[in-house]
């Protein structure tokens, strides 16, 4: 392997001299063996970004190659662990470091001394290609993890272990490589994290990943492969957005990636997620989720390859046939840390300083979202939900307009709504989803009777009433006929009563697909009944006294998400009230 | 291992530049002697072919490219730390400015401080009385969370902060554990001195840690400052079991000293000039705050920040924003109205609250109870704006009231007087009484059962 000396200091980027490096590859800096990552390569000087602390490293101190790219490893131990930018567990840096982390602590990425419930899946003849199921292990009660053939390897299978106890060093399958040559597969292998995992065919996005929280899955649905970004200034509920869809989404897996945020954050995610039980699987969430912890406080470098772990976990996991969901909180923190080490390294600024290969990292990393079928021919998917935090709550900024152009769901949050203590605070206007047209024969099958009907006229009368507030905030409300009034009404009572989602109350925090279509059905219910009341002369004012708005803004909680046929007295109520007006 | 160098390349700014010198550190302490024998501290900051580059914390007025003497003392910069540096004054280095001589102690540590493990957290769930309404109910300060107050020049933060200080208990303890670290950055003399007398007549000056660094003080001890004051929190809490609460003001100040020392680095500047690594860099300090699973105290912090011009969407309040678990808000109008203190409350926001109220901790009508007055009152700005256009007379009954309900929730709730300290139960009582002003119909984030209970109306 190169080896070479330290020949700069300047933050977490480190020069040395020599050449013998590649790009992107990874090495150990100084004595205490700090992991770096090769980021460029020019006349005899090789720059090293350190992915831990520099403090106390000096100049002529050996920098040492490894030979390979930045890469992490994929086996079983995974789920129900945290890891941090660079899949190192934290709780077994706690046990070497105590409660601080400290630098060149060396751990093994996943646990190299459990014996892992293995049943060895090929027979000796098959032929394998990249991708292929090589053992089935208990992962977790709720997940069983299918080890895979490495991408970049085939052969005939020569010799397997039988069914038993292995842990990832132990050799499970041996195959005859076309070349003749004899290669031992673990359990586990290594992947670059830069490099996507290649996949045998893309799918077309037609299956929405339903998540209980009504103003996503009624008005701004993502697919199940699809991407979609939060944006929102502090205080508006991205992370609280973020949680809630890692908590209640229905993908089987998810990598819950904390890239430059906050400590008490990532405590209380444990704390919660541990606690909780997956209504699916009647088993605590934790056992189906991986995350990824990289404070605002650990290294730059390393937050900056958080990202890149935590979808290279994804991927695997989809190449398993498993659909993933990655939460990605927060990718501006991602892009600062892009922005700080190309101001070490001195390149020239493009955008608020930020480096002019923005768009192309970004793109590159939502590209790797996908439903896919896998070499192995599962099929899979990586859904990609990434927050934005824009600079001074600016949806102009670099990096929410350019990631405004990768991403096919945009969920807006609104300061506004946010300060009502209206959450989720998705404004429903700035807001959209491109896959509407692609889901609408899922919804069709699968949402029950006339849902896209009632999603059509439930947007249709929140565009009304901006319109209308228009008018309110100038002359008020008063002089407004009263089927305009209406609409106010009604409009109300989908914001307050349906749009507006308690994270906090049992039932309220996941709703049911098909219970948000009968609140939907309830609520237009009560508004064609008044309009017709409205235009056969009944003031909306005698209306508006029978109570019936305040009751359906309240239906949310007063009807239990397993007796849905309470929408049935709703219905009864409504029509034998609005009788009695007549 | 201490390494004596004679003489410098080159001065710019704070910055000395030496010769290439092996076996120096990053971010290694130095001390430069010059020939009239003065002393002055410095740190390693940055290493290459050619130079090393010191950064110089006294500044470098008198110092010439070949009077000076440089001793590399072989570690990072350390505080000497102890319980007896309860009651004393600091310098913002972390050296005794109080005339009482050194602090004794075997303790010594790197004020760069590392990073808390986060599975080593434990999530803060308990809260600290402030015994002020509005930010004991809608906005409640938990330990080991880190709740900046944003405010303006002119404006009554400082007041506020020494309110918090003085009556600041932990619930359902003793006060025998609590103590306060108050970092001044680049404050005025006065409000230096404010805060000492403040602390003095209340007689809380025993328990009271103070790093002070004025505005006449140079920069690069300012940005030593908050990392002393932390590195004596952090040794309180873990060590010696106590509940801190550190107040450091101005974080504006501390800011603009890093990008001052920043551009004379010749760095690349990010927005309005401030370095890309400020992020980084404020989250190194407020990711200090904390609780760590298996020790008995607790870092809480109160950041004060002046925004310029007002403007929440400097990148200084915005980045800080991005970091902290909430903000306390100020607001000019509100105190140019007489009331104290003057906390824009739909702008402000705690976001450890939920799971350190309620039941248990508080009273159980707590969370309903502030998530309807914060709804209650974003209705009262709507109701305003339109009665600025159309006049109060043409608005709704509904409308009416709640204007009414907006008069008496500034007016009782949070207008208080700077020494009145009012209990949690007392705070909530109060809260009641005014939302009693609404109709019950119009409470309709409150559940019923809460309602028959404590509505007055």
């Amino acid at each position: 392997m190169a080896c070479s000396v330290i020949k700069g200091i300047s933050g977490p980027v480190v020069t040395a001299g020599g050449s013998g490096f590649f790009m992107m590859e990874m090495v150990y800096v100084g004595r205490s063996r700090l992991i770096g990552e090769v980021i460029g390569l020019s006349g005899g000087v090789s720059t090293i970004q350190v992915y831990e602390e520099t403090e106390g490293l000096s100049l002529g101190e050996p920098v040492e190659g490894t030979g390979a790219p930045m890469s992490i490893m994929l086996g079983p131990g995974i789920m129900n662990n945290i890891f941090d930018g660079i899949e190192r567990p934290l709780s077994e840096l706690e046990k070497i470091d105590g409660a601080f982390i400290s630098r060149g602590s060396k751990v093994s990425l996943l646990p190299e001394d459990k014996k892992w419930e293995t049943k060895v899946i090929p027979q000796v003849g098959d032929y394998l290609y990249g991708g292929d199921i090589i053992a089935e292990v208990h992962e977790t009660d709720s997940v069983t993890h299918r080890s895979l053939v490495p991408p970049d390897v085939s052969g005939e299978v020569i010799r397997t272990a039988p069914d038993g106890y292995y842990t990832i060093t132990e050799p499970v399958v041996t195959l005859r490589t076309p070349s003749g040559e004899e290669k031992e597969l673990f359990l586990a292998h290594r992947w670059p994290i830069r490099t996507p995992r290649p996949v045998k065919e893309r799918l077309p996005m037609t299956v929405p990943l339903i998540t209980g929280q009504r103003i996503i899955d009624t008005l701004f649905p993502v697919a199940k492969g699809g991407t979609a970004a939060v944006p929102g200034g502090f205080g508006t509920g991205k992370t609280m957005t973020q949680h809630q869809l890692a908590k209640w989404c229905d993908a089987d897996i998810i990598i819950y990636v904390g890239c430059g945020e906050r400590g008490n954050e990532m405590s209380q995610v444990l704390d919660e997620f541990s606690s909780l039980i997956d209504p699916r699987t009647n088993r605590p969430m934790t056992e189906r989720t991986c995350l990824i912890a990289n404070t605002s406080n650990m290294p730059v470098a390393a937050r900056e390859a958080s990202i890149y772990t935590g979808i290279t976990l994804a991927e695997y996991y989809r190449d398993m046939g498993y659909h993933v969901a990655i939460m990605a909180d927060s990718t501006s923190r991602w892009a600062e840390a892009l922005r700080e080490i190309s101001g070490r390294l001195e390149e020239m600024p493009a955008e608020e300083g930020f480096p002019a290969y923005l768009p192309s990292r970004l793109s590159e990393f939502y590209e790797r979202a996908g439903r896919t079928v896998s070499f192995g021919g599962k099929e899979g998917s990586v859904t990609i939900i990434g927050a934005v935090s824009p600079q001074g709550s600016d949806f102009s900024e670099p990096v929410t307009q350019n990631t405004k152009r990768f991403v096919r769901t945009f969920w807006a949050l609104d300061k506004s709504l946010a300060y009502a203590r209206h959450y989720p605070a998705i404004n429903w206007i700035l807001s959209y989803s491109e896959y509407g047209v692609d889901l609408e024969d899922w919804f069709d099958a699968h949402g029950g009777d006339r849902f896209l009907e009632y999603k059509r006229r439930v947007s249709h009368l929140l565009g009304e009433e901006d319109r209308l507030m228009e008018i309110v905030k100038l002359i008020g409300a008063d002089v407004l006929p009263d089927d305009q009034k209406l609409i106010l009404e009604t409009s109300a009572v989908i914001r307050q009563g349906f749009l507006q989602q308690n994270a906090f109350h049992k039932d309220d925090t996941y709703v049911p697909l098909e219970k948000q279509r009968r609140m939907m059905e309830v609520i237009l219910h009560l508004h064609d009944g008044a309009a017709k009341l409205i235009s056969s002369a009944v003031p909306i004012s005698q209306i508006k006294r029978l109570g019936l708005f305040e009751k359906l803004n309240r239906m949310k909680y007063d009807i239990p998400n397993d007796d849905l046929t309470k929408f049935d007295e709703y219905i009864r109520e409504i029509d034998e009230a609005l009788e009695k007006v007549r | 291992m201490i390494i004596d160098y004679k003489g410098a390349t080159e001065i710019s700014g704070p910055l000395l530049v030496l010769k290439r010198i092996p076996g120096i550190k990053n971010e290694e302490m130095a001390e430069i002697r010059t020939d009239s024998g003065t002393v002055r501290q410095g740190r390693v900051v940055q290493m290459d072919e050619e130079r090393t580059v010191i950064q110089i914390f006294e500044g470098t007025a008198g110092i010439s490219l070949d009077n000076t003497k440089t001793r590399f003392l072989g570690h990072p910069i350390e505080l000497p730390l102890s319980r007896e540096m309860l009651g004393r004054v600091f310098d913002g280095a972390g050296r005794p400015a109080d005339g009482k001589g050194m602090v004794y102690s075997g303790v010594r540590r790197s004020i760069n401080g590392l990073p808390i493990n986060p599975v080593s957290r434990t999530y803060p769930r308990n809260y600290i009385c402030t015994g002020i309404s509005s930010i004991d109910v809608m906005i409640t300060l938990i330990r080991g969370q880190k709740l900046p107050i944003f405010s303006g020049s002119g404006m009554s933060h400082n007041e506020l902060a020494a309110q918090i200080a003085r009556q600041a208990r932990l619930a359902g303890e003793d006060d025998t554990n609590f103590c306060i670290i108050f970092a001044a950055m680049g404050v005025k003399n006065d409000v230096a001195e404010y805060f000492r007398r403040s602390f003095a007549s209340s007689g809380a000056s025993g328990r009271v840690v103070m790093f002070r660094n004025l505005a006449s003080d140079p920069i690069v001890e300012r940005i030593l400052t908050p990392r002393c004051a932390l590195t004596a929190a952090e040794y309180l809490a873990y060590e010696e079991n106590m509940h801190v609460l550190v107040i450091m003001t101005d974080m504006t100040s501390y800011a603009e000293a890093l990008r001052e020392f920043s551009s004379s680095k010749g760095e690349i500047p990010g927005r309005k000039g401030f370095p890309g690594y400020l992020y980084s860099d404020l989250a190194s300090l407020f990711e200090r705050a904390g609780i760590v699973r298996g020790r008995q105290g607790s870092v809480t912090q109160l950041p004060i920040l002046t925004m310029p011009g007002d403007d929440i969407t400097h990148p200084v309040p915005d980045l800080t924003g991005y970091i902290t678990e909430g903000q306390i808000v100020l607001d000019r109008a509100l105190g140019m109205n007489g009331i104290y203190p003057p906390v824009s409350v739909l702008p402000s926001l705690s976001r450890l609250m939920k799971d350190g109220i309620g039941q248990g901790f508080t009273r159980e009508d707590h969370s309903a109870l502030s998530g309807q007055l914060f709804a209650c009152y974003a209705k009262v700005m709507e109701a305003r704006s339109l009665a600025s256009v159309i006049g109060e007379e043409e608005l709704s009954e509904d409308d009416k009231k709640y204007l009414e309900f907006g008069r008496l929730f500034e007016r009782r709730i949070l207008a208080q007087r700077p020494d009145e300290y009012r209990s949690m139960e007392t705070s909530l009582d109060l809260c009641w009484e005014v939302l009693s002003a609404l109709p019950r119909n119009e409470l309709a984030r409150i559940e019923d059962e809460i309602l028959d209970k404590y509505y007055k109306g």
